[in-house]
């Protein structure tokens, strides 16, 4: 490599690092408690907990539990009804009042069998909702997604800038050297590399997919002006809904649509998910891959038939598929310690690059290239 | 083992530098994957490709005692 464009890889790595390693730190912190998001949750009892009944009994259906939901809160409604993946036993409703901001919300946790409220779980305060807005939008909401954004794509460029720097620093030395009997820096700059190129992958892969979740919102968009729009024209136009139809007869609609597959979430009228008159029923398969992916159907919320399904454009399934990348958690337990340990090691590779920047010799980087370049005269003339 | 790599005097080729870590990158890939497509074994290949690059840090960190 030549010493000119060691000099402009330095440059790309040192800008694009210096304007984002303060918010990456931060992104680092607070994403090492949200790979055990689940656990926290259930050692701090936000998750309920089904009790035993004495007997097997079948689900009572959705249509007891969204009115159940309407009659607890009558001047809120309801927006959306979850099931969870890792608990058959438990849907959840989310409500809003019609005023409030997109993301003040109230989730009520029923039991799937009986129908009964078994808690109100709480997402908008707490530490865990502290460290999780902070980490998707810094208290910002969308510019402050999009800036987080901006911060990991140039996080992506320090990656790949610095992995180009890692040849000439290392033409001369073993892989995995640290200098020990060196000055700090030298010792610090071999950690840097050597952590940095071994992690590069990992880093790569979770800074892009965060990239792409910053993206969630316009995508969403997206696909509400494009493939949702296709699949309802003929609703266009028509007024809302004053009443909406049975969900259970929506969802056995639903799945007799899209055989082998089960319901993920259901988004109502006039959520981003829907128009104002479908109840979009997100079906997913129960494969590893597939169950990450959704299949959404749009059914009539007035006389709950099939409107229209088609499989998810490639720009939804590449978000869709980003979040397990991204979140770690696709692997059980030892994948997620194995994210909180790279994590670690990312906090290290910045945390030592910032400190390279702040202990450098006056001029350092020119003496450093200088001797680089005087290496290649050598080699040249030999 | 540490001792002997500042002394080294031969340049190495880029191919001698990024040997090592491309295999790393390429087995933290495949860890990446596997359990995003298949559950058990593919789970427990995830894991193992997924701790090599940690193992490395661990192998290579310098040590007080010599």
């Amino acid at each position: 490599m030549r010493a000119r464009t060691i000099k402009i890889w330095h440059l790309v790595h040192k800008w694009t690092s210096l304007v984002c390693t303060l918010f990456l730190l931060m992104l680092c912190v607070t994403g090492l408690p949200l790979i055990f998001y689940e656990e926290i949750d259930e050692l701090t009892g936000n998750v309920p907990v089904p009790p035993a009944l004495a007997a097997a009994a079948p689900s009572v259906g959705v249509d007891p539990i969204v009115a159940e939901a309407r009659r607890l809160y009558p001047a809120e409604q309801v927006k959306y009804v979850v099931w969870d993946d890792h608990a058959p036993d438990l849907i959840y409703t989310s409500l809003q009042r019609p005023d409030s901001a997109p993301d003040e919300f109230r989730v009520l946790a029923f039991d799937a069998r009986t129908g009964n409220l078994l808690q109100e779980p709480e997402y908008n305060s707490g530490f865990m909702y502290v460290m999780f807005t902070l980490h998707v939008e810094l208290f910002a909401g969308l510019p402050g997604m999009l800036f987080l954004g901006f911060m990991g794509l140039l996080f992506v460029a320090s990656i790949v800038s610095g992995t180009a720097l890692y040849a000439p620093f290392m033409r001369k030395l073993a892989f995995g050297t640290v200098r020990r009997d060196r000055a700090p820096r030298a010792r610090w700059l071999d950690l840097h590399n050597l952590l940095g190129v071994v992690t590069v992958t990992w880093a790569l892969v979770v800074g892009v997919t965060g990239v792409i979740n910053t993206w969630a919102d316009l995508v969403l968009a997206v696909w509400r002006n494009d493939q949702l729009a296709e699949m309802t024209a003929p609703y266009q136009g028509k007024p809302p809904l004053a009443h909406l139809g049975s969900l259970d007869a929506a969802l056995a609609n639903a799945r007799a649509a899209v055989p082998g597959m089960s319901p993920s979430f259901v988004a109502f009228p006039g959520t981003d998910f829907s128009t104002s008159h479908h109840y979009m029923v997100a079906m997913h398969g129960d494969a590893p891959l597939t169950s990450h992916l959704i299949k959404p159907v749009l059914i009539d919320a007035g006389t709950g038939m099939l409107t229209d399904t088609r499989d998810l454009p490639w720009y939804v399934a590449t978000l869709l598929i980003s979040q397990p990348l991204h979140f770690g958690d696709y692997g059980g337990m030892p994948l997620k310690i194995l994210w909180a340990l790279l994590d670690i090691v990312t906090i290290v590779v910045l945390g030592s690059g910032l400190y390279l920047w702040l202990a450098r010799r006056h001029s350092s980087i020119e003496l450093e290239i200088a001797e680089l370049e005087r290496a290649e005269v050598r080699l040249a003339a030999q | 083992m540490a001792a002997d790599g500042s002394s080294r005097r031969a340049r190495l080729t880029l191919r001698q530098v990024f040997a090592a870590p491309l295999a790393i990158a390429v087995l933290s890939g495949v860890g990446l994957t596997s359990a995003l497509l298949g559950d058990d074994i593919w789970d427990v290949l995830s894991w193992l490709a997924l701790a090599v690059p940690v193992a490395v840090i661990l192998w290579y960190w310098p040590r007080r005692s010599a």
